[in-house]
């Protein structure tokens, strides 16, 4: 007689315990796509600060470097490109693009001796380099969580409720541009 | 990573399990001893947990805020230092932090720093102005990783709840043992006579072994402690490898902050010395048991690991550096060495900016000034003007050339 009770409580049992397992995989892939996520929108959020910047550098700057018109055109070409471009590809060229003019234009302030030694162009110039940093750990952090929700997604067990639920692979950040790929540092 | 958090979670439940024992026995012996009855035992064992969980529930709820005016650290804005605020910001971003922590700094010249807080969503990170003063800003992502690194591994709550079970048992060893110094001074022959002569002996007995232990308890407690920081801050280290791609950065941080000519932090103390980033004591004239009993692992040995991370920055890579250096075995639990390659960053050609000690003292003061909320004004004259903030909207003349100039209000 307890045997049966035994038996039918393990028979009820093992699907509860099935199903919770299920569950806590379930919200273990969630969390790591909205981390994938998450880290991809710090990108964008980066991104976008570093054009807000610009107007701010050039304005800056513009009083001490009479001269170099070239320069500060580039910039605001290719920021302007940058933001109204519309595929990820498309932005991706056009990032690659003000970087360079950028890490250009700090080589070119080393001429002017009275600009580095201004204020307000230090304290911009901080917020600028800063915010290259921040681009570049953004896409590293991005790399590393698509790593782990990767490497989640193809391990066994969570593979099979991957598969149930449609959880598809992501993809690595890779910088097409070769000047992207190393992130302009901004030397002082 | 979350192999490495799980492992550390398990390991500071054991030592936390482990110190309630102690405390518990702890009050379990001294409450025996002073009503000679083990129902008084009991009775101690029941007020020794009550303490405990008193100061945990405190500490829980706002055990970081203690630590942090402890330590006389003071909430600093962006305005007050730009770059730790932007450092700060990166590696808040490279560990995927979900907020970002307060920033505190402590009005001192000896170059340190701590992280604090009950979980990555409410953290502190708290410097010094001698380490903002001292060292330059790949430096200073070094310890900032580090620091957010602790975060990470939820190294913070441990140390605060360890913190405050390790001040609890010295509380509770103290209290008595101050008790016992002084009725024995005042009242002990009429306990004696009291006593009669049959229990005399069993008496004197249980009160050593009571005394015993309030001396061996802490003691205990402390190498429990000390033991599992070492191993927090080798992690740490590797943590903040990791996040920077750029050993060398905490590796010529922690060479700068050793060597520093500064005097010891003036507001650290034993409890909240694992913290810090390095030891704030420094050792003079103290023998080698320092070893056992130190909360950090030598200096010189984690920036010889940290310069061996030639290859790469994985926690792999950590691992084999450490086995290279200290010949022991790893630190990092095996889980969490997952197939991973992490290249390092390419440095940065920078021109050192040498200081000397004076330059370094003027900073230190200025960043503190700021901190105060002083305004700074550069004259025409050339002279820099630092205003305390009670001239907030009025005028002040130059010294020097006489110009008036107006003070900004609030």
């Amino acid at each position: 007689m307890s045997g049966m009770i035994i038996f039918i409580v393990i028979i009820l049992l093992v699907p509860v315990l099935l199903v919770l397992f299920v569950i806590s995989i379930y919200n273990a892939l969630v969390r790591l796509r909205n981390q994938v996520d998450n880290a991809w929108s710090q990108i964008d959020v980066q991104l976008k600060r570093r054009h807000d910047l610009i107007p701010n550098l050039v304005e800056t700057a513009k009083g001490y470097m009479k001269h170099e018109r070239g320069t500060f055109e580039a910039i605001t070409q290719a920021r302007s490109q940058a933001m109204g471009a519309k595929t990820v590809a498309e932005s991706s060229k056009a990032e690659g693009a003000l970087g360079e003019a950028l890490s250009k234009f700090m080589l070119v302030v080393e001429n002017y001796p009275d600009l580095k030694a201004n204020q307000n162009f230090l304290a911009v110039q901080e917020e600028l380099s800063s915010t290259e940093n921040k681009i570049a750990f953004a896409r590293q952090s991005y790399n590393d969580q698509v790593l782990a929700f990767n490497n989640k997604i193809q391990m066994f067990p969570s593979n099979i409720i991957a598969g149930m639920f449609s959880f598809g692979k992501r993809d690595f950040f890779e910088i097409e541009v070769e000047a992207e790929r190393e992130v302009p540092k901004v030397s002082f | 990573m979350w192999e490495l958090i799980r492992a550390n979670k398990r390991n500071s439940i054991i030592l936390m399990v482990m110190m309630a024992f102690v405390l518990m026995l702890l009050g379990f012996v001294i409450g025996f001893a002073v009503t000679r009855n083990p129902v008084g035992g009991f009775f101690g064992l029941v007020i020794a947990t009550i303490i405990w969980i008193v100061l945990a529930l405190v500490s829980l709820s706002s055990g970081d805020q203690i630590f942090l005016s402890a330590s006389r650290a003071v909430p600093v804005t962006h305005d007050v230092h730009p770059q730790l605020f932007n450092i700060v910001e990166e590696m808040k971003i490279a560990a995927a932090l979900p907020a970002m922590p307060k920033i505190y700094i402590i009005n001192d010249p000896a170059p340190n720093a701590f992280a604090t807080g009950r979980n990555p969503e409410s953290a502190s990170v708290a410097v010094t102005a001698g380490l903002l003063a001292r060292l330059n800003r790949d430096e200073l992502q070094g310890v900032i990783a580090h620091e957010i690194s602790h975060i990470v591994h939820r190294d913070i709550l441990f140390v605060t709840l360890a913190g405050i079970m390790l001040g609890s048992i010295v509380l509770l060893s103290q209290v008595f043992l101050r008790g016992m110094f002084y009725s024995s001074l005042g009242g002990s022959r009429r306990r004696y006579s009291s006593g009669g002569q049959g229990g005399g002996q069993a008496q004197v007995v249980l009160m050593v072994v009571a005394i015993i232990a309030a001396i061996l308890a802490p003691i205990m407690a402390y190498l429990l402690y000390f033991a599992l920081s070492q191993r927090r801050e080798y992690l740490a280290d590797a943590g903040a490898a990791r996040l920077t791609r750029y050993p060398e950065g905490l590796a010529s941080a922690l060479e700068k902050i050793s060597s520093d000519p500064a005097p010891q932090l003036a507001s650290a103390n034993k409890v909240t010395a694992p913290m810090y980033i390095v030891n704030p004591f420094k050792k003079k004239g103290q023998m080698k048991l320092s070893n056992l009993t130190s909360t950090h692992p030598p200096i010189s040995e984690r920036i010889r690991i940290l310069r061996g991370l030639t290859h790469g920055v994985s926690y792999k890579d950590y691992s084999n550096a450490f086995t290279e250096v200290t010949h022991k075995k790893s630190v990092i639990p095996a889980a969490a060495m997952t197939k991973e390659e992490i290249g390092l960053r390419q440095a940065e050609a920078k021109a050192e900016k040498e200081q000397r000690l004076q330059s370094q003292m003027r900073q230190v003061g200025d960043i503190m000034r700021k901190v105060n909320q002083f305004v700074f004004l550069t004259c025409a004259c050339g002279l820099k003007l630092k205003i305390p903030p009670n001239y907030k909207g009025k005028t002040v003349e130059c010294p020097r050339c006489h110009t008036n100039h107006n003070i900004p209000g609030k």
